[in-house]
This record gives C-alpha cells, sequence and structure tokens, in this order.
C-alpha cells in the first residue's frame, strides 16, 4: 500500500489507483469531466489539473492531470496550488466559451457536473467577446433528448457507449471544435443502454425525454431506494415523483448488482405506474356477464370478505411479480394448504431446478459485478440482451477482464483506459455463445453458435464431459459443434474465474442441468467457477422459496370442483397458461377476487377486482436471480394511491388486527416461517431505525413549493404524512447526512449535486458504498457437496417432421409491464411469426405474407418474417408481443395454410 | 426627576413638529418602484410569457410559497403550466425577482392585499400575469439562449454563429 502526499499530508492508498481517483476517495473536491470511475481515464478534459512534485525540495513543481498520474509510493500532488487552481478555472472558462444561456430551461440544471465544476473551480463571468458555436439537434427517439449546444466534448458519451457498452450508432464527427456527438443520421438508438447517457454525460446534451414531458428539477423530487421490477436481475434505482406522479428513474449505484448502469427497459419501463389502464377504484360485479361497478374499498373488501366466508374451498395464487411480502400475505388469508406460486408448472419446475442448483451445487450464484470480473464466459441459452439486459453489459464488460491482465502484467494499469484498448487491439476475452438465434452479444464473443434448445443442452453436458470425464457424456454431435465444444472447454479449464450462463427461457430444464453440470465441472478442477441463471420475473426465485404448489395444480382441484373462489395476486394468468385452459378453469370458478395494479385480461375475468399498490408506491422484498434479497421502498406519499397488496391482504384477513400491519410486522413473520431468508433486518434496518433520532427524508433539504402546492385545495398546508412501514420520511425534514447504503434516497453531496456525488457514499470511489452494499445473498455454494452430474436427456427423434418452437424475446415488449409504459410501447416490434430462411419454400411463405398456426390447439395470426439464423425446422414465436402470450415452448405448433399475403 | 421632565419637554416640543401621519387610504403613500408588494408575472418586449419555468423562484423562496409545473410548446418553448403563489405565506423577500433569470417574476409597490379569507390570497398565473415587462423593458430570455423555440432557429440568438455543417473538414 504506497503512500501519497496531497496539499504536504501524507497518505496510505490502496494499490493500483490514479491520483484522481485516490483524492476523490480521501474527500478531496478536485473537478474533472473525462474520467468515469467505470470507464477509467483518458486525460482528455484537463479539468483535473494538480501541481506534481518530484520530491519534498521541488518546489516549481509541474502540471499534471491527476487522472493520469499513478498513485505510486511517494508521489506528490498539490490540488491547492495556485497555479493549478488557476489552470482549472481557465479550462472551465474555456469550455464555457460555447456554452449556450440554457441553464434555466436545461433539464440537466440542478444536477449538472458542469455547473458544479462551475463552482467548484470559481468561474463566473464570460469574458469572451465572440459569436458561440451552435449545432442543430438530433431527433434520436422516444427517450433521449439531444441538445448538442451544450457539449462540453468530454467524450464521455461515445466512451460509455461505443466502448464500455458495444454500441454502433453513437459517434463523434466532425474536427476541432465542431466536434458532434450523435448518430449517422436522426432515428432511435439502438442501444439497449442508452439511457445511461442521461447520467454519464456531464451537461445537458443527452437528458430524459420522459421526464421532460412533466419536468421537474431533482431538489422537488420525491424519492426513495427502489428496485427494478422489469427483470429477475433486480437493479437497483431511485424513481422520483413531483405532485404525486412519478416522473423518472434513476439508477442507484450498488456495485454488486447493477453499479453505475442500468438499462433501458428499466429506465424507461416505469412509465407502466402512470399507465391509463392502472386500477384507481375497487370494482365490482354481481355476475361476469355485466359492466364492472366502481366501489369504495371497503366495500369490495367486505365483498371479498364475505365470498370467501361463503366458499367452499378456497385458492390464493401469489406473483412472481409481487413481493415476498404480499405473496406471504396472500398464504396467510388463504392457509399454507391453499397458496399456489403463481408460476405455471412448466415454468415453476424450471425455476426450482434453479434455486435446488445454486443452493445444493459447488458453484456460486454470480452477482452481476461478478459476471463482469469473469475472465471467461459461456452462454447456454439465453439471449441475455433480451431477457437479463444488464447480463449482457456485464457480459461485455467480462472481454475486459483478460486483456486488463494482461496490461497489467506489462505495467499499465487498467483505470488507462485509452493505454489499455491501444493494447488490446480489438481484442477481448474469451466469450462462447450458443443460443437458437443471433444475439447482439455474438458480435462480442470468441464463438457464437446457432443451435436448437435441444442442440445447446447436449453442447452444454458435452462440455462438461469433455471437462471432467466423470460427468455424462453425449454422443452424435455435429463436427461444428464438437469444435465449439472443445474451443470452450479449453478456455474454461484454462480459467480463473468462469462464469456459466444460462436461463429459462428457452423452457428446458435439461439446459439448466447442461449448465449446472459444465459449472460443477469446473469447480471440481479447483477453479470458482460461477453460475448465473436468468429468469423470467423480479422475485421468480423469491417465489420458489415459499415452496408452493404451481397454478396448474390449482386449475386441476377447480376442475375437479374442490375449489370455487380464487384470489389471485397480482397475476395475469393468461400470460402464464393456454388462453382455454385459464379461460376454462375461471369459468369454473363462482367467484373471482383479483387483485391488481393494473387491468389484464386476468382482473376483467374477476367479480372483485382490489386495487393495489404499484412498486412505486408500497414497500416490499424481491429475491433477484443472484439470490440477493433486496427490499424496495415507497415513493408516492400514501394516500395518493392504492396500499400495497399485502396490507389488502392482511385487512382481508381480519378487519382489524393489531398485529402484523407494518412490513416489519409481517416481515418477521415472513422471517420467522422461512428461515431460508436470514435475518430481516440484515436486508434492511427496520422501521423504528433512526440517525440522531431522526428519519431519513425523501425529499431534499431544498424541496420546494410546499406552502402552495396543495394551496388551490385547501390553503392550510397538510401535515406530511408518517410511514410505519420504514425509517424514511415522506418530507424534507430529518437527517441529512449519509444513511445506511440500504437507505440512500438520493445521492447528494455539498457541492455535487450531479449523480457523480455518488463517490461521497463510496468507501472508495467505484468501490463498495460505505457499510457494505445493499442486499443479503440468500444463496451459497457447497464446495463440498457431494456432486452428482445430472443425466443428459435421450436424444429425441426428430424425424417427423413437426417444427419446434424457438421462443424469441424482446427488451422491449416481452416483459408485461413495461409493455405497457407510453415511450416503450413505441420501441415494441409488431407481432411477427419467425421462419427459418431454409425452410421458406416448404411452408411456403414469404416475409410479410399473413400466417396463420396453431400452438396446442390454439389458433394466431401474424405477419411472417424470414429469418437466416433460426435452426431449419423451427418456428420463431416472439414471446410476449400481441396474442403471443402464455405460451409452452415445448407445445406442437402447425403452420395452417391459405392464408393470404 | 429630572429624566421625567425632560421627556415631557420633548413630548411638548413635538407639538410644534410638521404631522407625518398620512390619511391612509384617503392619501396614497409614494412608493419606490422597487418597493417589495404584490409579485407579478410580466411579459417578453414581442409579448410572450417571460416565465420559462425554471423553478428557481421556487427553490429560493424561504417559505416555499410558490409552485408550479413546466411544460412546452410544441416547438419547444418552455413555460409554466401553471405557476401559484400563496401570498398568505409570501413573506416579500424579493428573493425571487432576485434568482430568476428572466426577469420574468418581480414584486411591485403594491401592498393593499388584505382579505377576509386565506384562500383568497391564493394566485394563480391568471392572477400573475400582466401584459407589460413591468421594471426591466427590453430582456428576452430566449433570444439570448441557446434553445431553439417557434420563430428562433438555431444560430438565430444573440451572439450566436449559423450551425456547424458537421460533415465538413473545413475549419
Ligand atoms: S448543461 Fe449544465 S451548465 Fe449547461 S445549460 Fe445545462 S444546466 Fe446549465
Ligand atoms: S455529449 Fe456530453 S458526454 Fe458527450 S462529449 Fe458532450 S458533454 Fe461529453
Ligand atoms: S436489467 Fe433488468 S433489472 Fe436491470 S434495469 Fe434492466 S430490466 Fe431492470
Ligand atoms: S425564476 Fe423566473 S423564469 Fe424561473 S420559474 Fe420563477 S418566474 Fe419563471
Ligand atoms: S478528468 Fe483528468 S483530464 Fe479529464
Amino acid at each position: 500500500m504506497p503512500y501519497v502526499y496531497i496539499d504536504g499530508k501524507k497518505f496510505e492508498v490502496a494499490d493500483g489507483q490514479n491520483m484522481l481517483q485516490v483524492a476523490l476517495s480521501l474527500g478531496f473536491d478536485l473537478p474533472y469531466f473525462c474520467w468515469h470511475p467505470a470507464f477509467g481515464s483518458v486525460g482528455a478534459c484537463r479539468q483535473c489539473a494538480v501541481m506534481q512534485y518530484k520530491d519534498e525540495n521541488d518546489e516549481k513543481g509541474k502540471l499534471a492531470m491527476a487522472c493520469m498520474v499513478p498513485a505510486t509510493e511517494g508521489t506528490r500532488i498539490s490540488i491547492k496550488a495556485r497555479q493549478a487552481e488557476e489552470f482549472r478555472k481557465s479550462v472551465i472558462e474555456w469550455l464555457m466559451v460555447n456554452h449556450p444561456h440554457d441553464c434555466p430551461v436545461c433539464d440537466e440544471g440542478g444536477e449538472c457536473h458542469l455547473q458544479d465544476m462551475t463552482v467548484m473551480t470559481g468561474h463566473t463571468y464570460r469574458e469572451f467577446r465572440f459569436k458561440k458555436r451552435t449545432h442543430r439537434n438530433q431527433d434520436l427517439g422516444p427517450f433521449i433528448n439531444h441538445e448538442m449546444n451544450r457539449c462540453i466534448a468530454c467524450y464521455r458519451c461515445v466512451r460509455f457507449y461505443h466502448d464500455f457498452a458495444g454500441g454502433d450508432d453513437l459517434q463523434a464527427f466532425a474536427a476541432h471544435d465542431h466536434v458532434y456527438f450523435g448518430r449517422y443520421e436522426d432515428g432511435p438508438l439502438e442501444s439497449e443502454f442508452s439511457g445511461n447517457l442521461v447520467e454519464v454525460c456531464p451537461t445537458g446534451v443527452f437528458t430524459d425525454k420522459t421526464l421532460k414531458q412533466h419536468y421537474a428539477r431533482k431538489w422537488d423530487l420525491q424519492t426513495a431506494p427502489s428496485v427494478c421490477h422489469q427483470c429477475s436481475l433486480g437493479c437497483n434505482i431511485i424513481p422520483g415523483s413531483r405532485y404525486d406522479k412519478v416522473v423518472r428513474v434513476l439508477n442507484r449505484y450498488n456495485r454488486e448488482v447493477n453499479g453505475y448502469f442500468m438499462c433501458d427497459r428499466g429506465r424507461f419501463g416505469y412509465e407502466f405506474v402512470n399507465s391509463p389502464d392502472r386500477i384507481t377504484n375497487a370494482l365490482s360485479r354481481t355476475d361476469r356477464s355485466s359492466d364492472f361497478e366502481q366501489v369504495d374499498d371497503n366495500a369490495a373488501l367486505d365483498a371479498a370478505r364475505k365470498s370467501l366466508g361463503e366458499a367452499k374451498g378456497i385458492a390464493g395464487i401469489g406473483s412472481p411479480r409481487a413481493s415476498l411480502e404480499a405473496n406471504f400475505a396472500l398464504r396467510e388469508l388463504v392457509g399454507q394448504d391453499n397458496f399456489y406460486s403463481g408460476d405455471s408448472e412448466r415454468q415453476k419446475t424450471l425455476t426450482d431446478e434453479v434455486l435446488t442448483v445454486l443452493r445444493n451445487g459447488p458453484a456460486r450464484s454470480a452477482s452481476l459485478h461478478d459476471v463482469e470480473q469473469a475472465d471467461v464466459v459461456l452462454i447456454l441459452g439465453e439471449d441475455l440482451t433480451n431477457t437479463a439486459p444488464m447480463l449482457d453489459l456485464a457480459v461485455r464488460q467480462a472481454g475486459m477482464t483478460k486483456p486488463a491482465h494482461n496490461a497489467k502484467k506489462i505495467g499499465v494499469d487498467h483505470w488507462h483506459d485509452a493505454a489499455v484498448r491501444e493494447l488490446m487491439q480489438g481484442e477481448r476475452g474469451p466469450c462462447f455463445v450458443a443460443t437458437p438465434t443471433r444475439t447482439k452479444l455474438d458480435k462480442f464473443s470468441t464463438r457464437a453458435l446457432r443451435a436448437s434448445a435441444e442442440d445447446i443442452t447436449r453442447i452444454g453436458f458435452a462440455i462438461a464431459a469433455t471437462l471432467d470425464d466423470k460427468a455424462p457424456a453425449v454422443a452424435g454431435l455435429s463436427d461444428e459443434t464438437l469444435a465449439f465444444v472443445e474451443a470452450a472447454a479449453e478456455a474454461l479449464r484454462e480459467a480463473d474465474r468462469p462464469v456459466v450462463i444460462s436461463g429459462t427461457s428457452l423452457g428446458s430444464r435439461h439446459l439448466i442441468h447442461a449448465a449446472a453440470n459444465t459449472a460443477f465441472a469446473l469447480c471440481k478442477e479447483g477453479n470458482a467457477a460461477e453460475l448465473a441463471f436468468v429468469l423470467p420475473e423480479t422475485n421468480s426465485l423469491g417465489v420458489s422459496f415459499l415452496d408452493a404448489p404451481s397454478v396448474d395444480e390449482a386449475f386441476e382441484k377447480i376442475t375437479r370442483g374442490d375449489i370455487d373462489t380464487l384470489v389471485i395476486l397480482e397475476n395475469d394468468l393468461y400470460r402464464r397458461i393456454d388462453r382455454a385452459t385459464v379461460d376454462s378453469a375461471l369459468n369454473r370458478c363462482k367467484r373471482i377476487i383479483a387483485l391488481d395494479h393494473i387491468m389484464t385480461d386476468t382482473t376483467g375475468q374477476a367479480d372483485v377486482v382490489i386495487p393495489v399498490a404499484a412498486f412505486t408506491e408500497g414497500d416490499g422484498t424481491l429475491v433477484n436471480n443472484e439470490g440477493r434479497a433486496q427490499r424496495f421502498y415507497q415513493v408516492l406519499s400514501p394516500g395518493k394511491a392504492p396500499e400495497e397488496s399485502w396490507r389488502r391482504l392482511l385487512a382481508l384477513a381480519g378487519a382489524n388486527r393489531r398485529n402484523g400491519t407494518t412490513l416489519d410486522d409481517i416481515c418477521s413473520q415472513l422471517f420467522d416461517t422461512f428461515p431460508a431468508f436470514g435475518d430481516r433486518l440484515r436486508i434492511a434496518p427496520g422501521a423504528r431505525f433512526r440517525l440522531v433520532h431522526q428519519r431519513i427524508p425523501r425529499a431534499s433539504h431544498r424541496y420546494s413549493g410546499r406552502t402552495a402546492m396543495t394551496a388551490h385545495i385547501n390553503v392550510h398546508e397538510p401535515q406530511p404524512k408518517t410511514d410505519p412501514d420504514s425509517p424514511l420520511a415522506f418530507s424534507m425534514e430529518g437527517y441529512h447526512g449519509k444513511p445506511p447504503s440500504s437507505l440512500i434516497p438520493f445521492f447528494w453531496a455539498p457541492g455535487w449535486n450531479s449523480v457523480q456525488a455518488t463517490a461521497k457514499y463510496q468507501a472508495e470511489v467505484g468501490g463498495p458504498l460505505r457499510g457494505g452494499d445493499p442486499g443479503l445473498r440468500l444463496i451459497e455454494p457447497r464446495p463440498d457437496a457431494a456432486r452428482s452430474y445430472f443425466q443428459p436427456e435421450p436424444k429425441t427423434d426428430s424425424s417427423g417432421n413437426k417444427p419446434s418452437i424457438v421462443p424469441m424475446y424482446h427488451i422491449y415488449g416481452s416483459e408485461e409491464l413495461s409493455s405497457r409504459a407510453a415511450a416503450l410501447a413505441t420501441r415494441m416490434p409488431e407481432p411477427y411469426i419467425a421462419i427459418p430462411s431454409a425452410d421458406r419454400e416448404s411452408h411456403e411463405v414469404s416475409e410479410g405474407d399473413m400466417l396463420s398456426l396453431t400452438i396446442g390447439n390454439r389458433e394466431f395470426q401474424a405477419k411472417a418474417v424470414v429469418r437466416d439464423d433460426l435452426p431449419t425446422g423451427t418456428i420463431g414465436i416472439p414471446i410476449g408481443l400481441g396474442p403471443f402470450v402464455g405460451i409452452d415452448p415445448n407445445a406442437s405448433v402447425e403452420i395452417a395454410r391459405g392464408v393470404t399475403s | 426627576m429630572f429624566s421625567s421632565i425632560r421627556s415631557l419637554w420633548i413630548v411638548f416640543k413635538h407639538m410644534f413638529r410638521r404631522r407625518e401621519t398620512v390619511q391612509y387610504p384617503d392619501e396614497k403613500p409614494y412608493l419606490a418602484p422597487r418597493y417589495r408588494g404584490r409579485i407579478i408575472l410580466s411579459k417578453d418586449p414581442d409579448g410572450g410569457e417571460r416565465c420559462v419555468a425554471c423553478y428557481l423562484c421556487a427553490v429560493v423562496c424561504p417559505v416555499d410559497c410558490i409552485a408550479l409545473q413546466a411544460t412546452e410548446d410544441e416547438h419547444g418553448r418552455r413555460y409554466p403550466d401553471f405557476f401559484r403563489i400563496n401570498f398568505s405565506r409570501c413573506i416579500y423577500c424579493g428573493l425571487c425577482e432576485e434568482a430568476c433569470p428572466t426577469y420574468a417574476i418581480q414584486l411591485t409597490p403594491d401592498f393593499e392585499m388584505a382579505e377576509y379569507h386565506r384562500n383568497n390570497l391564493v394566485y394563480e398565473k391568471e392572477h400573475l400575469q400582466i401584459e407589460g415587462q413591468g421594471k426591466y423593458p427590453g430582456y428576452h430570455f430566449y433570444k439570448v439562449a441557446g434553445l431553439k423555440i417557434g420563430g428562433k432557429d438555431k444560430g438565430e440568438a444573440e451572439n450566436e454563429d449559423k450551425p456547424v455543417d458537421i460533415r465538413s473538414l473545413l475549419p
């Protein structure tokens, strides 16, 4: 651990850092633009200038860019030196020469890094008397607003978009002070991570278009720590609300999970909470053929209670998109024997299998951060870009692990971004992708193979067998497949930290086994192999912990006549099970009580609909694909939206229960019942937690308009609501210091109004948050477990010419809730049926034909799309788009003829 | 004893001074233009709404009595959708006027705002907006800002060059 000197003081610092990092970690305020903790240094903006001295006798020193000075033993710099201060001030002055007079109408204002740095350096007056350079803007699609005049040419945007996230369509154009950051022509940014530009760009060039529609400043937002509900990864987020409406979502740093970034589905998918389809009123009707009538909540609860009392048999159907608490409250209401997990039998088997593998196997479940650190990646069957976007981004980073190691060997630190990339010459660490269709990750892989789900399974088993001869082997692989297997096995064997990624999206249990075998075989070789499985929904794994039977079993009992009343929790059954099956089951039920926040086909079949909170309106706990339990908190004040479903369910269970009405109460019952969840207080502090006897405010200390925002309704200001469930306050009053990491409602520090304030919350810049990253890992591997390998399935006879389904996923459209978000919906593809180009003739279809096909015994119609990447003998079905919901990938499919184009 | 007599003497002397009491409301006092009374929202020299909904007045207000919501017209010009001042809370400190980057919000020498009901002191935009430019004639924020709005393209603001052609390599 080297010692360095800053302004004459001696500090011990971590190895392999640069002086900017070191200074920021030590709490110095040193301005910067081009450096970013995730991308490293390029020394381009000249903003972080300091004086560097040779030794204690050097009085002259030289100007150096702190971000390019390695923090080696005895490095001496001065931040306060007059020359350095003046230099930094002039740099800002030069940047401001062309800067427009826009702050009042700029969406970055109030959280603008350029504003902060200008104030920090002390530049106050523009003395340049010549004309300002101007630019035309581009239309970059529904997510991002472009205002090029404000650019300071720090290159962070392209370094993120192109270098870090691997996007192609955002580039630097033109030369000298005309340099322009945009697309070749107008059009939506293609990257799934484009929303991060909002946070990466230190100015107002790229801003959030969904926020612009109801713009509010950062200081006016009521925010709370939350967790993205739009896929199984559970990225940490900060939704912000103004005037009781959610207006934007920002990333919330958690190094173990999403770090500094998140995907566009998560960032812009929040808009479903403002959808016109939201259920705001309780609905009730006497028979299902009549229309709903709006009733008041208590009447609906009474009606529901009455139905439950009269029921012959009840089933409570939980949901993998609802919190643990909500599912548990339902279980409490209907009783353990009548509680069903909310997943279809098909999906439940898969998720349970994942849980078993992670729990009992020797391979550790990988967090996103672990995947980034991996040096060899094997992906079996998952189209990560579309099923778990941030995992895709993590894999792209993993490609840098090995080159960065190599650079280190010749003395180039990993933060030396330009140098490392120069050294790499485009080389990336080994990554092997086997999927049925083209994925965006192919471009970043060493080898990408197209194969059917069954073949991918066999590939996984074959790799395991190559790594360890005790693992069961498979025979009859094609040459191409064999080459892939050999190459992957060799790279994995060499790896220090390999990770195997798979998931349930192809609907194959054997695929999970194949991935597990590979990771187990690697563990046997003594490698710390990790496993990451992608699951379909935000709380899929959490629900699996509750160990309840599937919806299919409930349906069976309905058919048998044992059950006549259903309580359905935040669940659209039509998205899980075949329409006809759901219809017949629901039709047999006498009473259906649905709790949800948005109208779905299932709530449309209910007798009583009880409105509940969406994720921004309530608290709860989720378990992500890693097995990390994470808490999300209510953003909107109580009374502005329906209550959480767990509250409603507890109210249903007993009108005046004294206990069990706060989050802490239900959590402690839940955690007592299921010891696997560990200690609830290690996930987040309880509601009684206080800092200096104070709550943690959800709003900044400069939250404005308190005495006017509701004055038109009543001139007497309402008292802020108290939060019975968390130590956070619905107010600007409270403890304004740094809260525990799981309770950070926004990142802010004096002089640091932008997201760059995150550094002040980290133990060291770019490292974990102080006090550890939030969330509690529930699953740890059992390295010495007597591991037994899974057996491969016998090869099915493919001589029959029935085609099989390839489920195709879309980041915009395949997930239920985000597809109801306004901006996101405009990026959803039209429903289609994908035909392999090889089979085009035999099916007699061409691109654009209207095609009709049957899956199981349900008929679908959509336009044909011919794809050259689909394996022959398959048909690609876009899961979640239009009518394509509730599809079993293993069902039989047949093309019906005679449809006109 | 002496001080009592002195006090009596001073009071007695005042009987011959000029009267300072003004017969308000029959007689109106003169108040300088910079007197801080009822707040108004002014207009641009060309009659457009001056307020650009930047929220700076709201955030600087020590009693938080200004609330507004920004919105935009179809050409990108930002303006407040609603703008509300709760004068029953306002302390007429004038900080909003100081903070306003567009000279939109101004305090006027009108202090006669007494009401029987507090809720009559809640002013909406239509009550605040005046037709003229108020104390600061001539300033037009959008003519200075780089944002493109209806009737003003990129490069047409004061002190701006024409937009660059990014496909040209000429200096
Ligand atoms: S980018 Fe920052 S400094 Fe520039 S106009 Fe916007 S808020 Fe002001
Ligand atoms: S657009 Fe933003 S991130 Fe990109 S160079 Fe300009 S200021 Fe930097
Ligand atoms: S990757 Fe998943 S959890 Fe993360 S932001 Fe995207 S949708 Fe949300
Ligand atoms: S400070 Fe001026 S421009 Fe900004 S919101 Fe207030 S009145 Fe409008
Ligand atoms: S941050 Fe060091 S030069 Fe830009």
